[in-house]
């Protein structure tokens, strides 16, 4: 076998050196039939070659970016989705209409009635400000837009200058063949394309391009070292600040790689320059953000930065005496006396600012972030979110895919080279892992780091690969391909001793990696298309006999509270539906997803979980006029509120300790039917969702009451409400609402 | 009962006065009608009554115009009044349609208000003319309870007068009114007044003196959907690159008795035929043939519950909005279509050009209070001159769209009380010149091209200051 195998080889590279001489000049293996033509005809030199495929491979991917994000609107509509984007249209629409200055003094009264909410202090207006932009942008060209459209498309139109900058920062941190890689793999990475699908108009659409074009500055001015770069990314974090909240993350993120820097004996006069002008500058732009304001020099978050900033200084200081101090001995006692000093005060500062109020404590999100087990015994509202629950391995692997197994290899090669770029690139690519760990929204965080690990890992072996494949003997290629990598000089010792069989090798396995590429790119497709392009406003199932069926339920109702009631009508409903309602239904809501008073979300709460009488009190004093519940029994849509009715006795009761747990359970299990606990039974939320349910067959063959979302017959059929009447009920019983009825007359 | 002869006391006194001051008014009389027949469809929520006069010139001089007398409240909700002569009889029977115009003669007593009728052969004396009315009135069925609940029917008053209100001496007259179904509650008798099933046969009435007015009150079911668009803009947008663009944004509401209480979604599910009755949960609208790109949606996103269905003489779109309308329940919504610019859009003899396109609202059995209809004419058209046969409001907006950069000119016509008798073809003349239709993109070409001459002239030129 071997010998044929050899033999063949032999044919091949007698082959290829027959023609060689002719096409020596293009050297290039790889580069396609079309290109061989257009060096013919049009007579572009090797550069000007490589640079027309890199431009035009990065615009393929740019453009690959964003129609990769747009499934959602091809299945579904060009529409907002999920909650906190419809808070993010609401605001964005009342910038556009009333301008800048009222928004940034806008006291909203249609929300947490009755304290209502300032938002213009309470939010970060980078997305707002940034469509509002490219709207008027639109606008003054003529280009006749809605703004829904703009919101619609923000985050696909920012995911596709994500590429650019991953891939300037692939380029910058190891060569621009990783940074290709990079782009392309960022382009489509489900675990980036989950927050940024055209339609998801949140904050984290545009805070990841923020976050990377802030490292990414940061990298490139502490490789310079110039102040402009440095100047810049300072900007770049003013960006991510005024985007969103995960800006703590760079924030730590840098004063820890300084640290590491300085720890490592890699000190430079360009850390140096970048490190206290990216602080200064950004802390000072960062304060002009109103929800973040005086938070940037006081609160604990923010102290990590401000501590290595006085610590480079006195770095600065001892550099200097140093050079001043001839005598080593001295200086090492002068080292000893100001380090003590330093460490000594910075504790003593820290110690009394957070004694004294001055600087204030970590909070609870970012406790959680420490210890994940944190939010589940105090916090429950956090514990309570979906995408704050502690990443499962699955959805490691539906994010990541292969990138999950190139990442170590990438992190090998990113060792094997060490920079202060490749250096920054491994902490951002660790403390994120770690992070996306904790929670698995943070795995948005971890996916840049991922892919531009991974485009070192794929690029590196690819090139490596490339270049065996691509040796046309030993003499021609020593000479020229020495000193590029020091992997590649190992492998090539490798090389001279069997050349042929290493050949055949280098092909299976870049084969074998296209393959896994391929795989890649099938895999984020299909996940997009079926996984992360849902509105979830609009429901969508297959019917009977494969047809596609629209629940529609939500914006009926949302519809009908906007059209059919009155204009200062105060809609209770659990937080999660707050932003819709307010957006949709453009009614006042008691609580909504802006979580920032947990006694009244736990009000709420305790009145959902109360007999109604009790509730009818409560709704009372909180002017409540209608109730909406969601209800999946009927469709089977199971993430309603009976299934998410412990949350609200849990949260209810860890402020009301009337309320408990185990009073809605029996022995340690949560049902609905016969038997469930009697509180359970009777208790404002079941009597809501199961109103007159008892006389509706769901199912054929099953009794009248069957639950389809929880496959039970339920236990109370015969629910009878005093105190609220059914307003409305949408087409399949998604959204019931009910009103509350004005007190009974006295006589 | 009490009511009931409280409300026939008041009518008694009305009638008096009522004859009262038409004696000091009938002086002036050349005409009489000699027979007249009303026939008073109350099926819908639109009232159309269908009145025949026979008229007879009994003055001396040709008489030319005929007045007909309407209650200020019937003029408040007069949406159309049509007339026609007829001659000959039976199967031979022709109709001529005649001008009908608001006469400006000051009120007659009681604020009544004419209407003339212009005849095209004046009437000579001792002649006769059969002249066929129509009239539809909107808004004028009160719902009676006004509010009801989910399980009960919809029950509505009729107002008029049992006896034509007319200047003229009426020999001999008789009302038929029709009701949707054969449950009337209550109706006002005026010997000789008679009920069969559906109809109430007022009259014959003999000789009755100018001015005469019966009040009658008819108490009766009607379920049809009272379906009133509030506001309906429809914008019509010319393209000469071969697209008419319409979008139609309406603000719906149910005009009948206001819902109360409860809306169960269960009773509305199964007992489907007796609860509910009165609502209505889609609506037909008639489009244009060849359509294409249809849309419907509102301000929270498309909606996905419609059915079109085309076939070559016109479009069938049905429509369900969000939820069934009960009664007040208002619903919002737009619909957008596109149509092929060569069936509206013609070259009129003068080398202008002119749109013929349908006025009024495309849903059926639907009023409108307030209907405007925009035509967004191309960039750079002059002259625009609206032709309709009806009196609107007209004036003139500009609107930017795409690329536009003196705007485009907006022919607004406004109409209130529209009613589908209006759905009757209008023009509109303008004057456009083909070159302009090569501005916009000409434009988009030049802005590439210099974008792109700037990028070469940027690669080419070194800005560096260091050398």
């Amino acid at each position: 076998m071997a010998g044929k195998a050899e033999s063949l080889n032999g044919t091949v590279k007698s082959g290829s050196n027959q023609s060689g001489p002719a096409a020596m000049q293009a050297s290039a293996f790889k580069a396609d039939l079309s290109n061989m033509i257009s060096l013919k005809s049009f007579k572009l030199k090797t550069k000007q070659q490589e640079l027309l495929i890199r431009v035009s491979i990065l615009l393929l991917v740019y453009v690959l970016a964003f129609i990769t994000r747009l499934f959602s609107v091809l299945r579904y509509e060009s529409m907002i989705h999920e909650f906190d984007p419809y808070f993010n249209y609401r605001t964005t629409l009342f910038l556009t209409e009333k301008g800048f200055y009222e928004f940034w003094n806008w006291f909203d009264s249609e929300s947490w009635y009755p304290l209502g909410r300032i938002i213009g202090g309470t939010l970060y207006p980078g997305l707002m400000v940034t469509a509002a932009l490219i709207y008027w942008l639109m606008r003054f060209l003529r280009f006749a837009v809605h703004i829904r459209e703009v919101c619609v498309l923000t985050a696909p139109f920012f995911a596709s200058n994500t590429t650019l900058v991953a891939y300037f920062f692939g380029k910058e941190i190891w060569d621009s063949g990783a940074g290709l890689v990079a782009a392309a793999l960022i382009a489509i990475c489900p675990g980036y394309i989950s927050r940024s699908v055209a339609g998801s108009y949140d904050n984290e659409g545009v805070a990841i391009f923020a976050l990377l074009l802030t490292f990414y500055l940061f990298v490139k001015a502490v490789n310079t070292g110039s102040l402009a770069w440095s100047l810049a990314s300072a900007f770049g974090y003013f960006y991510m600040v005024s985007a969103w909240g995960g800006y703590v993350f760079i924030i730590n993120l840098i004063p820890l790689y300084v640290l590491v820097l300085l720890i490592t004996g890699r000190y430079s006069m360009r850390l140096y320059v970048a490190y206290n002008c990216m602080y200064i500058l950004g802390m000072l732009l960062a304060m002009q953000i109103r929800f973040v304001g005086f938070q940037h020099v006081q609160s604990g978050e923010h102290m990590a930065a401000m501590g290595v900033f006085f610590l480079i200084q006195v770095f600065y200081f001892l550099d200097w005496v140093r050079h001043a101090l001839a005598d080593a001995k001295l200086f090492e006692a002068f080292l000893r006396i100001t380090v003590t000093t330093a460490v000594s005060f910075g504790a003593i500062a820290l110690g009394v600012g957070t004694a004294s109020g001055y600087i204030s404590p970590w909070t609870g999100r970012f406790y959680s972030l420490l210890d994940p087990t944190y939010a589940k015994d105090h916090i429950p509202i956090i514990a309570s979110v979906s995408e704050h629950q502690p990443t499962a391995w699955s959805s490691f692997m539906f994010d990541f895919h292969i990138l999950l197994f190139f990442f170590p290899a990438g992190l090998y090669f990113c060792f094997k080279r060490l920079s202060d770029a490749t250096i920054f690139i491994v902490m951002y690519g660790l403390t994120s892992m770690y992070f996306a760990g904790v929670m698995v929204r943070l795995i948005l965080v971890a996916t840049p780091a991922v892919c531009l690990i991974s485009a070192i890992a794929v690029s590196a072996t690819v090139k490596n690969l490339a270049q065996l494949v691509r040796a046309k003997s030993k003499a021609v290629q020593s000479g020229s391909s020495k000193g590029t990598s020091t992997a590649k000089g190992s492998s090539k010792g490798l090389v001279d001793q069997s050349q042929p069989f290493q050949r055949n090798g280098a092909i299976v396995l870049l084969l074998g990696a296209f393959y896994l590429l391929s795989r890649y790119a099938t895999h984020c497709t299909w996940v997009t298309s079926e996984a992360y392009s849902s509105p979830s406003i609009v429901l969508a199932a297959r019917g009977a006999h494969g047809n596609r069926v629209i629940f529609d339920d939500y914006r009926e109702a949302y519809y009908w509270l906007r059209q059919n009631t009155p204009p200062d009508a105060k809609v209770m409903s659990w937080w999660d539906y707050g932003y819709q309602i307010t957006a949709m239904g453009n009614r006042t809501v008691i609580v909504d997803n802006n979580t920032w008073n947990n006694t009244h979300i736990a009000t709420v709460g305790r009145a959902m979980s109360s007999y109604e009488d009790e509730a009818y009190e409560i709704m009372r004093s909180l002017d409540v006029d209608y109730v909406l519940v969601v209800f999946g029994g009927v469709t089977g849509y199971s993430s309603d509120d009976i299934n998410k009715f412990l949350w609200m006795v849990r949260i209810g009761g860890g402020v009301f300790p009337v309320i408990k747990e185990p009073d809605y359970l029996v022995n340690g299990e949560y049902r609905v039917d016969k038997g469930a606990a009697p509180k359970m039974l009777n208790c404002l939320m079941y009597k809501l969702c199961y109103y007159r349910f008892g006389e509706l067959t769901t199912e054929y063959g099953k009794p009248p009451g069957y639950d389809r979302a929880r496959g039970v017959e339920i236990g109370n059929k015969d629910v009878k409400l005093e105190y609220l009447e059914e307003a409305f009920t949408t087409q399949n019983w998604i959204v019931r609402i009910y009103k509350v009825k004005p007190p009974k007359n006295r006589w | 009962m009490d009511a009931l002869l409280r409300a026939r006391l008041l009518h008694l006194a009305l009638f008096i006065s009522l004859l009262l001051s038409v004696l000091s008014h009938a002086s002036s009389q050349e005409l009489q009608i000699v027979n007249a027949e009303r026939r008073i469809d109350l099926t819908s929520h639109i009232i159309k009554v269908y009145l025949t006069l026979k008229v007879e010139n009994i003055g001396a001089s040709p008489a030319s115009e005929v007045n007909l007398a309407f209650s200020p409240s019937e003029v408040e909700h007069l949406a159309v009044v049509k007339a026609a002569a007829t001659t000959g009889k039976k199967k031979k029977r022709t109709y001529v349609p005649l001008d009908v115009k608001s006469s400006e003669q000051p009120a007659g007593p009681n604020g009544t208000k004419y209407f003339t009728i212009i005849l095209s052969n004046p009437l000579s004396k001792g002649e006769t003319a059969t002249l066929e009315v129509l009239y539809i009135l909107t808004r004028s069925l009160e719902p009676f309870p006004a509010e009801i609940s989910q399980s009960e029917s919809q029950l509505v008053y009729y107002r008029d007068s049992a006896i034509l209100l007319s200047p003229y001496h009426v020999k001999q007259q008789t009302t038929f009114i029709k009701t949707p179904s054969t449950r009337v509650e209550s109706f006002t008798v005026v010997e000789p007044t008679k009920r069969a099933s559906t109809e109430i046969k007022y009259g014959p009435y003999d000789n009755q003196t100018p001015y005469t007015y019966a009040p009658i009150l008819v108490h009766f079911e009607n379920n049809n959907p009272f379906a009133v668009v509030e506001e309906l803009e429809r914008e019509i947008e010319i393209s000469h690159w071969g697209n008419l663009q319409v979008t139609e944004r309406y603000s719906l509401v149910h005009a009948g008795a206001r819902h109360k209480g409860v809306f169960s979604r269960v009773d509305y599910q199964t007992k489907q035929g007796n609860i509910g009755v009165s609502s209505f949960k889609h609506l037909l609208a008639r489009l244009p043939p060849r359509v294409h790109s249809v849309y419907y949606r509102d301000g929270i996103g498309n909606i996905s519950s419609s059915r079109l269905r085309t076939d070559f003489l016109k479009s069938e779109l049905l429509i369900e909005p969000r939820y069934p309308l009960f009664g007040g329940w208002k619903s919002t919504f737009v619909i957008g279509y596109g149509v092929p610019v060569e069936d509206f859009l013609f070259e009129s003899p003068d080398g202008g050009r002119y749109l013929n396109f349908t006025f009024g609202c495309p849903l059926a059995d639907t009023v409108v209070d307030k209907l405007l209809v925009k035509v967004v004419l191309p960039e750079g058209s002059k002259d625009p001159k609206a032709v309709v046969s009806f009196p609107v409001e007209q004036r003139l907006e500009t609107k930017y769209s795409y690329l536009d950069v003196v705007g485009r000119t907006v022919v607004v016509l406004e109409k209130r009380n529209a009613v589908p008798e209006h759905n009757i073809p209008f023009q509109v003349h303008y004057s456009f010149n083909p070159i302009f239709m090569l501005a916009e993109p000409l434009m988009l070409v030049t802005a590439f091209f210099f974008f792109f001459v700037a990028a070469v002239s940027y690669l080419h030129l070194d800005l560096s200051i260091r050398k």
